[in-house]
């Protein structure tokens, strides 16, 4: 046992990890996802669990599809994504609903109202409704850990793939949990045809959709007694129905009130809310995003106030909840102050700074891709023009192709990264190659997923808990496709990488470049001794703000006063020079020839 | 909740927010208090603004402060404790690492570094305690140690046993520098007992 929580301790645990022990509890055996924040920590936190398989996979599809096969085959099995993630897993998910399962199979996704870290603010409860499938909607860690248990039972129980929603404010709040006794799966490991039940001819689909109705009506009835749907009586003016974080908010901001908390956000206990809505006075419906709850009160004829009072945008808060309910505003608050802003950013030593320093000076179209380098899209670099979702910088370019014709050779590229490229960048690639396009792909290989926090990925050859396994050669895999022209750069070379770029989108094919140099967050970068650092000889700049193009964070603006100027030797007009933060700088190099007056030298070497 | 402590941290993605407020949440854990510790993680680590809400006490519900709401803020960064004043209320007391890290439209020379950060707070009646925790951790020989040298700070303004928070730093730090990461935090409370001694200020 590597996790060395003792039965009865209460652990302060993430939601994510809470529902990893969760799994681990409810004895899961196979575990599949792609990374996304805020659902990454939940697999990552497995792999501290001995008895369980864990895997990265490339996408949130084959995931799905892992899990499913698991499940078939008698295993209770977990898959786990972001909001976005079950945009990509929908296809299994709709069908899984109509098959079942054998072992109990849940999926969580997690949800990002505010958009802290995703691309949209999509509601993931309206897939419960539109697959019907159960859901469950924890509203805290110690939830999320007992509710992953429930889920699989009911899985079981209902013959139904279960659906855990969790928020960013439940995935990464950290509370007490309490550690629990494992159980077993009530469904036997071995292979079974079943094909009726697992092959969805239409012929088969038809008596399966008849199932799965019937499977509803009972899930309505459970929802009833379940007994996480529960009333808690306060004052009777005010009545809230609630599900997931916002219940917290609720009882935060009114305290005395009567709460119907559903734990189960669908399909909803229609007695039950009926009942609680001839209690109390004024019925008010609590939740973030959609009026997924409000809108079945209101189809079930009962008056209620929710998305008039409560912003159908971002996410909630006491303080909102409270201000909307009572109309009154908290009074004596401090206005923000005026500062400047600290956007995210490329860290100093970033092989992709150097790439689009080389796409910004070209003037093209960029088509970009989710990671850490849809930050190039930001001031200065400002090198991105389009970013939609995984895997879509490759299809949009190639559409922009072939909407212009010839006239688009030369004017666009798309970017993408190691893992998205992976994740659903080559069927865009395959498409290209098939479709006789003329794109040029840059593919940026840091060697790692960045943004979710340092994922290994099918071309890294590294698996989640870290073992070895086969790394997917990209360049090989490219000239598989057909992609004639393949070349593998260095982006810290950015001058060079220029040329080829220049080169390459001028080619009448398909062209794929790939930039590798692993990122600057990694050990091997962070840990490699005798660096050379880089220092701005102050003598020799003449402030002309060269430098500063590549917006790298080491690199900063010291601004002078005309006084100043002159008693370091400049003329009066010179407004400042640059500086090499030395605690940021890795030596990475790539400022060094954008100084024409070659003022930025290696750290102590400067004495000249 | 009246009997709820609101704490709020804030600073720049990378300089160990998130484990700083693990430990804090681990010490009360440990004095038997309810917690909730909220975080972000993502894109926004990139060299942005970061926070994290800690609220602790007999029973916690929502995991996030209420604007107006935080009883500290400890900013590891100076500008970052001007972001977020709508956090704070008159009775807030505030304890402000005096680094600086540029933000992009200031190292870039578009716009200017506030230099009044500290009476801008003031002036609103906070009481705001200024510590140069980067000097402090390179003190001891760690510059990776202003999160511990914060969190000892904070530690002089809350009633919890010194060896509760000693413990915690033990089990969550590497040994290898597990010695220097507590002496940044002895360091750290020292500092603020000193200015508190000086502007004869009381714990909460």
């Amino acid at each position: 046992m590597k996790n060395k929580h003792n039965i009865g301790d209460n652990v302060l645990l993430s939601g994510n990890e809470a529902i990893a022990r969760g799994a681990f509890e409810a004895g899961v055996k196979v575990a599949s996802a792609y990374p996304g924040t805020p659902s990454t920590e939940i697999l990552e936190n497995l792999c501290t669990y001995e008895g369980i398989y864990a895997e990265w996979a490339p996408n949130e599809k084959v995931a799905l599809e892992v899990a499913l096969g698991a499940s078939f085959a008698g295993a209770r099995a977990l898959a786990t994504m972001k909001h976005v993630g079950l945009n990509v897993a929908a296809d299994p998910l709709f069908t899984a609903a109509y098959t079942g399962v054998k072992g109990g199979l849940v999926i969580v996704t997690a949800d990002d109202p505010e958009m802290h870290s995703s691309q949209n603010e999509q509601d993931n409860r309206n897939y419960a409704y539109a697959a019907k499938v159960p859901m469950l909607e924890p509203s805290d860690a110690s939830e999320a850990k007992e509710f992953l248990k429930i889920a699989f039972r009911i899985s079981e129980e209902f013959d139904t793939p279960v659906l855990l929603r969790t928020t960013t404010r439940v995935a990464h709040v950290k509370g007490m949990v309490r550690i629990g006794i494992t159980e077993n799966s009530s469904a036997t490991l071995g292979i079974e045809k079943m094909p009726e039940k697992f092959v969805m001819l239409p012929a088969h689909a038809r008596k399966r959709r008849v199932e799965l109705e019937k499977r509803m009506v009972r899930m309505q009835g459970f929802a009833e007694t379940f007994p996480e749907n529960r009333v808690e009586w306060g004052d009777k003016q005010k009545g809230f129905v609630t599900s997931g974080v916002s219940y917290l908010y609720v009882k935060e901001a009114f305290p005395e009130a009567s709460v119907l908390k559903l734990g189960m956000a669908y399909p909803f206990p229609d007695r039950m809310i009926k009942d609680f809505a001839l209690e109390v006075k004024d019925l008010f419906i609590v939740e973030e995003l959609d009026p997924f709850i409000e809108d079945h009160v209101r189809a079930l004829g009962i008056t209620c106030r929710g998305k008039e009072l409560i912003p159908t945008m971002g996410e909630l808060n006491a303080h909102i909840v409270r201000r909307s309910i009572t109309g009154k505003a908290a009074a004596d608050l401090f206005a923000p102050v005026l500062i400047p802003l600290r956007p995210p950013n490329l860290c100093a030593g970033c092989p992709h700074r150097g790439i689009f320093h080389a796409i910004s000076k070209l003037k093209v179209f960029v088509a970009g891709d989710i990671g850490c380098y849809t930050l190039a899209a930001l001031k200065p670099l400002s090198s991105m023009d389009s970013c939609v979702c995984m895997g879509a910088s490759i299809g949009t370019a190639f559409g922009m192709e072939k909407a212009l014709g010839r006239e688009a050779i030369g004017k666009i590229v798309a970017v993408i990264g190691d893992s998205t490229f992976m994740h659903s960048g080559i069927t865009g690639l395959i498409n290209v190659v098939y479709n006789r396009g003329f794109s040029t792909v840059i593919i940026l290989d840091n060697r790692t997923t960045g943004m979710t926090g340092h994922q290994p990925n099918p071309s890294t050859g590294v698996t989640l808990c870290g073992q070895e396994g086969a790394a997917v050669d990209i360049e090989a895999l490219c000239r598989a496709i057909g992609v004639q022209h393949v070349i593998t750069i260095d982006p810290h070379q950015h001058e060079s990488a220029e040329k080829i770029l220049r080169q390459e989108i001028e080619r009448p094919e398909p062209s794929v470049i790939i930039t590798k140099a692993p990122c600057a967050l990694l050990p091997e970068v962070r840990k490699k001794k005798n660096k050379k650092l880089y220092t701005v000889q102050e003598k020799t700049c003449t402030g002309c703000r060269s430098c500063l193009k590549i917006g790298c964070p080491a690199i900063e603006w010291v601004p002078l006063t005309p006084e100043e100027a002159e008693q370091m030797g400049y003329k009066k007009t010179q407004k400042g020079h640059s500086s090499i933060n030395p605690v940021m700088c890795i030596g990475c190099g790539q400022c060094v020839p954008l100084c024409k007056f070659k003022a930025i030298v290696i750290a102590g070497e400067d004495n000249g | 909740m009246a009997n709820t402590t609101n704490l709020f941290l804030c600073g720049v993605g990378g300089q160990g927010i998130l484990l700083a407020s693990e430990v804090i949440s681990s010490a009360c854990m440990k004095t038997g208090l309810d917690i909730k510790q909220s975080e972000v993680h993502g894109m926004a680590q990139r060299g942005g603004s970061v926070v994290a809400h800690l609220r602790f006490g007999a029973k916690v519900y929502s995991p996030l402060i209420e604007p107006g709401g935080a009883d500290i803020v400890v900013s590891f960064e100076l500008l970052e404790a001007l972001r977020y004043l709508p956090y704070m209320n008159r009775n807030t007391r505030v304890i402000v690492n005096t680094q600086k890290i540029l933000p992009a439209p200031v190292a870039t020379g578009v716009e200017t570094y506030p230099s009044d950060v500290i009476d801008q707070l003031s002036q609103r009646g906070i009481t705001v305690f200024p510590l140069d925790a980067f000097a402090a951790a390179k003190a001891v020989g760690e510059t990776r140690a202003v999160n511990m040298v914060l969190v000892g700070a904070l530690s002089a303004l809350l009633s919890f046993d010194e060896k509760i928070f000693l413990e915690v730093i033990s089990e969550r730090i590497p040994e290898k520098v597990r010695e220097k990461n507590i002496a940044a935090f002895l360091k750290g409370k020292e500092a603020l007992q000193d200015i508190l001694m000086s502007s004869k200020q009381t714990r909460i």
